[in-house]
């Protein structure tokens, strides 16, 4: 049923209580024409684009946990595109294109908010290294703008500008065309829109094994509800992406970290923007209903826990208190974590495989929640034509022999 | 936050005294010059990085200041075992032995 003005008084009338239901959950049949591997947003938005774009309808998303309940449920729900290379620039742009419309497309409120993102600068190398940042943006048609210090004020109030914090803001690098969405309801929306034009959602029902025939290409998965036959396979299962790779006998450049996020007590609307501090850790935003999102770097060692340790989350609530002094009282509701996999040169790896029929969506890290839309068009594009999209073609495995990295790690100089 | 038993010091102590140091028993090619791309990458870039039982270095930074190994379980995140710089990699046998995380 689509969502419209008149579908809502209808449902009014009788109490909301004949909605139908939003994504049935299938049992897998016998053979799909393409399993996804991980029902998070990358992967139930692939499955979406393929049925919709390329009309390969008959296909599976199979998930070990609930639908939208890893990475895409744990998330800060940041999304912008002001990322230093050229390839970055295009990959993260086009993701930010299709968030445009994405509300309208999916017949499903997103709640994307262009309420801008602003990293500010601590240091004159911060200030340089944004300033390149700006200009590379520029040239690539990516919208970006530097602020003075007084300028940071004027669009933040509540922002300390004085020189009494340890690491003083110098200024700040603000993207207008970033900002938000509502995680779930990309999840929602994706898997609604996929499953009304014929994806199955097989939720509870972990991969164990990648069967592959004579010749190495892949036939099938092993599941804990059986054996699902497909010639095409594509993983997209964030964390642990290694371990289902390693199903099929690949080995992957990739560690697997925790990621940590917390939520305040609701307050009245208090943050304008998503502000971020890759100095000293410090990414905060507002959502809609009024909570502080806060999120932390990563924890240093690998896990698949879900869980992460208080320093960390002690070490960002400091310097969210530093720059933003009046947020010393708020109480924090509750605290998570999610398994982020991180690549050497933190870009996400997004195409083919050296076996044939296998394809993979990895690698995203700490920042792939903004990547949703475009990595799942990009995904379906590489699974549709056997082949990457020039925009995802940089981003292929073959990078770690070749050398031809896109090291945005050494762009931002922070540890992710 | 762990608490770490550090070989050298012979003390548990906080984890906010170390720093991670990445995944154990990987040796520099010493033929740097005559190995394959791949096996360079393979060196540089892959990593297990194992769910279950992994073995790690962690770097007393703010202690002995030494590098020395661990077993960890990276589902549970509990230690089994931490061992000197340079003693082979505990066998399966012997890591099952150390365990009580499950």
């Amino acid at each position: 049923m689509k969502f419209s003005a008149r579908s809502l008084f209808a449902n009014a009338l009788t109490g909301h209580k004949n909605w139908p239901e939003q994504f049935p959950d299938k049992e897998p049949e016998k053979q799909y024409d393409v399993i996804i591997v991980g029902a998070g947003g990358h992967g139930l938005g692939a499955a979406y684009y393929l049925a919709k774009k390329y009309g390969i309808r008959n296909v599976a998303v199979i998930e070990k946990g609930w639908l939208g309940g890893g990475n895409t449920g744990r998330n800060t729900t940041v999304i912008r595109s002001n990322y230093l290379y050229d390839e970055s620039a295009a990959i993260y742009d086009h993701s930010v294109d299709l968030w445009d419309g994405l509300s309208q497309e999916l017949n499903y409120n997103t709640m994307f908010s262009k309420r801008g993102v602003l990293m500010l600068a601590h240091n004159i190398h911060d200030v340089q290294s944004f300033q390149r940042h700006i200009h590379a943006n520029r040239l690539n048609g990516v919208d970006n703008q530097w602020l003075s210090r007084e300028d940071c004020k004027a669009f933040l109030p509540i922002l300390d500008i004085s020189e009494r914090p340890h690491y003083p803001v110098l200024g700040g690098a603000l993207q207008m065309r970033a900002g938000t969405a509502r995680h779930d309801s990309v999840a929602w929306g994706y898997a609604r829109a996929a499953s009304q034009i014929g994806v199955d959602i097989i939720q509870n029902c972990a991969v164990t094994g990648i069967r592959r025939s004579k010749d190495g290409a892949v036939t099938g998965v092993e599941t804990e509800k059986g054996f699902i036959k497909a010639n095409k396979i594509a993983v997209s299962a964030a964390g642990h992406s290694a371990v289902v790779m390693a199903m099929a006998g690949l080995r992957f450049p990739l560690e697997s970290y925790p990621l940590q996020a917390l939520v305040s007590e609701p307050v009245k609307p208090v943050m304008p923007c998503v502000v971020m501090s890759n100095a000293v850790h410090a990414y905060i935003s507002q959502s809609d209903k009024g909570e502080l999102v806060i999120g932390a770097g990563t924890d240093q060692y690998t896990s698949y826990s879900q869980r992460g340790a208080l320093h960390i989350l002690e070490h960002t609530l400091m310097s969210i208190c530093e720059l933003f002094p009046i947020f010393k009282r708020m109480r924090m509701l509750r605290s998570w974590a999610g398994i982020v996999d991180v690549t050497p040169d933190r870009s996400p790896i997004l195409g083919k495989t050296p076996i044939e029929g296998l394809y993979v969506n990895c690698g995203w890290g700490t920042g792939g929640f903004k990547a949703t839309p475009g990595a799942a068009d990009l995904l379906a594009y590489t699974i549709a034509h056997d082949e990457p999209h020039k925009i995802n073609a940089p981003f292929n495995l073959d990078r770690f022999t070749g050398g031809r990295l896109i090291d945005e790690a050494a762009a931002a100089a922070v540890a992710h | 936050m762990f608490l770490i038993h550090c070989p050298y010091c012979d003390e548990d102590r906080p984890e906010i005294e170390f720093s991670y140091a990445g995944e154990a028993h990987i040796a520099r090619p010493q033929n740097a010059d005559a190995i394959s791309d791949a096996e360079w990458s393979e060196y540089l870039f892959i990593r297990e990085n194992k769910r279950g039982i992994h073995c790690e270095r962690w770097w007393h930074t703010n202690g002995c200041n030494r590098f020395f190994n661990a077993v960890r379980n990276t589902v549970t995140d509990k230690f089994i075992m931490t061992y000197e710089m340079g003693e082979p990699r505990p066998t399966p046998e012997e890591i099952e032995a150390a365990r009580d995380d499950d």
